[in-house]
């Protein structure tokens, strides 16, 4: 093969960038550029949305006017539906970008008598490619014309005809069709469309709807064959694909504060390094998000900007919890460094927190990111489902060199539960903070349970959560091992009545 | 909504117009792409069938979408050869060759025997 008789290289299939994020990468590229594209799948799953995405977004970045061909829709309506996605349909249509034109195909006013073809179609899309110079085309749905025409020959001949006829005519079109019973379409378009094949899907899971895509067939090309979530927001289509981020995150070697001298303490008295993933695990009322406040607070100190998602508390709640610990959020609020963004987890799925998340993350563009707790995502998913969320979360902080600090609700304090073992291999400092019982009192203890690529401390330490913030307690380790609380209390006063009795004789 | 179109091409059109005050007075218009032997089957028998049955009463329109392509859309062309009867209303169509001529007079509500049509 590389001693081909032929000088020119092998020309590769020419691709149509959908301008979509995450599909390009799904189909390495886009669609196959002058040939027809199925878009299937049930009603409701996004065919139209998508197909009109690749349209607009083709005369808006790609410089290729688009037609669309409703046979559903009038003009009016899709211009409505397709400016809830921030697309102006009239202003695009003015400066003859596109087109839009509705075929209407009503069965009762048409009656069949002898032979026919579907010239006039023909025509009128002809017409309207040429005058418009379209490159892009959406057929939505071409499917209502078995509705409106009984002659199932003639019809199936003339659709042949035409997909031919378009790719003479080099437009790259994208044709939506119902899914079917064991089939992609109920008409079987996929027989006159044999190029490129997306199947789009709605899943069901504990109440929340997940849309997944999935690219069944590409020829001439190759394409990842698995299915993807996708989104529909206020910005049109988002395609998460799970493994386009890697490990290629550079890594710095700064470190920044946790905001807390206790805790930087542990940390071989520096901190954390900047762009690294913190967990801070343990028991309801730990301190948990205190931590938390810590980092947001220093960070905001130095000027840099810090993003908090709050899945537990109101963003007053929080500011004026932490006003209690010493740590006053509200000025860096004013100022807008610090945002807090606080949703219930269970108000929408798994990828729509991602995606909302990322979202967030790419317009603030802060240093600092805090997800406070990631335990309620466990909810929402399978422990599969939560850790590919997790690993494109975390993988796409990291890409950004944003520090993050997420906290996890451990239910028993033994730091073992399944969650955290899901995540603990995505988590460069695992901070645990436990409720040590002893003597009728619960007290804070604290510990380092890893931490990549620094010295830290092996130690439990106590730590007291006041008016002058966190603060660790010097250890007591003494015969009878690590104590705390009044224990500790009781015990140094013994071993200060002892130590002091043997001064004295 | 349909915006302002231009003038059909009238290049076959067939006029055959008598003052009949208590028929119904049908206008027609035969859409074609080309001359083909297919439109002119079309036409052929479209004058056959309004000869017999709606003599005096009709006027026939022909509009050649290859002169005239932005005509498709006004009246929601798909198929050629196509009939619309725009007059009387409602608007119907008829679309294939027009071989078979009793359908033609079912889509355009013409009574053949019209001895029989009371009511």
């Amino acid at each position: 093969m590389a001693k081909a008789p032929k000088p020119r290289r092998i020309q590769t299939l020419s691709k149509a960038p959908t301008g979509i994020a995450g599909l390009d990468a799904v189909t390495q590229g886009g669609l196959p550029r002058g040939r027809p594209t199925l878009v299937s799948g049930r009603a409701g799953c996004g065919k139209t949305v998508l197909g009109l995405e690749f349209v607009v977004r083709g005369a808006v970045e790609f410089e290729e006017p688009g037609l669309i061909v409703s046979f559903e829709e009038s003009a009016e309506e899709l211009t409505a539906n397709v400016r809830s996605l921030g697309f102006d349909l009239d202003d695009l249509c003015a400066r003859k970008k596109l087109a839009v034109e509705f075929v209407s195909v009503e069965r009762h006013e048409i009656e069949e008598t002898g032979d026919y073809n579907l010239d006039g179609l023909f025509v009128r899309l002809g017409h309207a490619i040429d005058s418009l110079g379209a490159k892009r085309m959406l057929l939505d749905t071409i499917e209502a014309l078995f509705a409106g025409l009984t002659n199932l020959g003639i019809l199936r001949a003339e659709l042949r005809r035409l997909f031919r006829w378009l790719k003479s005519k080099g437009v790259t079109v994208v044709l939506t069709g119902e899914q079917g019973e064991g089939a992609f379409t109920r008409q079987g378009l996929e027989e006159y469309v044999s190029d490129c094949v997306i199947s789009l899907d709605v899943k069901l899971a504990h109440h929340v709807a997940t849309r997944t895509l999935r690219v069944v067939k590409y020829r001439g090309s190759s394409h990842s064959p698995d299915e993807y979530p996708f989104l529909i927001t206020d910005r049109g289509v988002t395609v998460m694909p799970i493994t386009s981020l890697g490990l290629a995150h550079e890594a710095s070697s700064e470190r920044i504060s946790s905001g807390s001298a206790a805790v930087d303490e542990l940390l071989g008295g520096k901190g954390f390094f900047r762009g690294s993933t913190v967990l801070v695990s343990g028991a309801a009322g730990t301190g948990k998000t205190s931590a938390a406040a810590y980092l947001a607070n220093s960070a905001c100190k130095r000027g840099e900007k810090c993003m908090y998602f709050a899945f537990e508390e109101s963003p007053q709640q929080l500011i004026r919890n932490m006003r209690s610990i010493g740590i006053d959020l509200a000025p860096f609020v004013k100022k807008g460094l610090l945002r807090v963004e606080a949703t219930r987890p269970s108000l929408f799925g798994l990828e729509s927190h991602l995606a909302a998340s990322l979202n967030a993350v790419n317009e603030f563009d802060p240093a600092v990111v805090i997800v406070d707790p990631i335990t309620d995502f466990v909810s929402l998913g399978s422990t599969y489902e939560v850790r590919s969320m997790m690993t494109r979360l975390v993988d796409h902080l990291k890409s950004r060199g944003i520090t993050a600090l997420m906290t996890s609700l451990d239910s028993t304090n033994a730091s073992k539960s399944e969650e955290e073992v899901g995540v603990s291999s995505l988590i460069d400092t695992w901070i645990v903070a436990e409720l040590v019982e002893v003597a009728g009192e619960r007290n804070r203890a604290i510990s380092v349970l890893k931490s990549r690529g620094m010295p830290h401390s092996n130690q439990i330490r106590e730590f007291l959560l006041g008016p002058r913030g966190l603060e660790l307690v010097p250890v007591y380790r003494g015969p009878g091992g690590f104590l705390s609380g009044s224990a500790r209390r009781a015990q140094q006063t013994a071993d200060d009545a002892t130590s002091s009795t043997g001064n004295g004789s | 909504m349909t915006p302002p179109r231009a003038r059909p091409s009238r290049r076959h059109a067939t006029k055959k117009r008598v003052a009949s005050e208590d028929k119904e007075f049908f206008q027609l218009r035969l859409y074609v792409a080309g001359r083909t032997s297919r439109s002119q089957a079309a036409l052929q028998n479209l004058k056959m069938i309004c000869e017999s049955h709606l003599q005096g009463q009709y006027r026939i329109e022909v509009v050649d979408l290859l002169v005239n392509p932005q005509l498709a859309k006004g009246d929601q062309i798909l198929a050629v050869p196509t009939l619309v009867r725009l007059l009387p209303p409602p608007v119907k169509k008829i679309i294939g060759d027009l071989s078979h001529i009793e359908r033609v007079l079912v889509g355009l509500d013409v009574r053949p025997l019209p001895r029989g049509a009371v009511s």
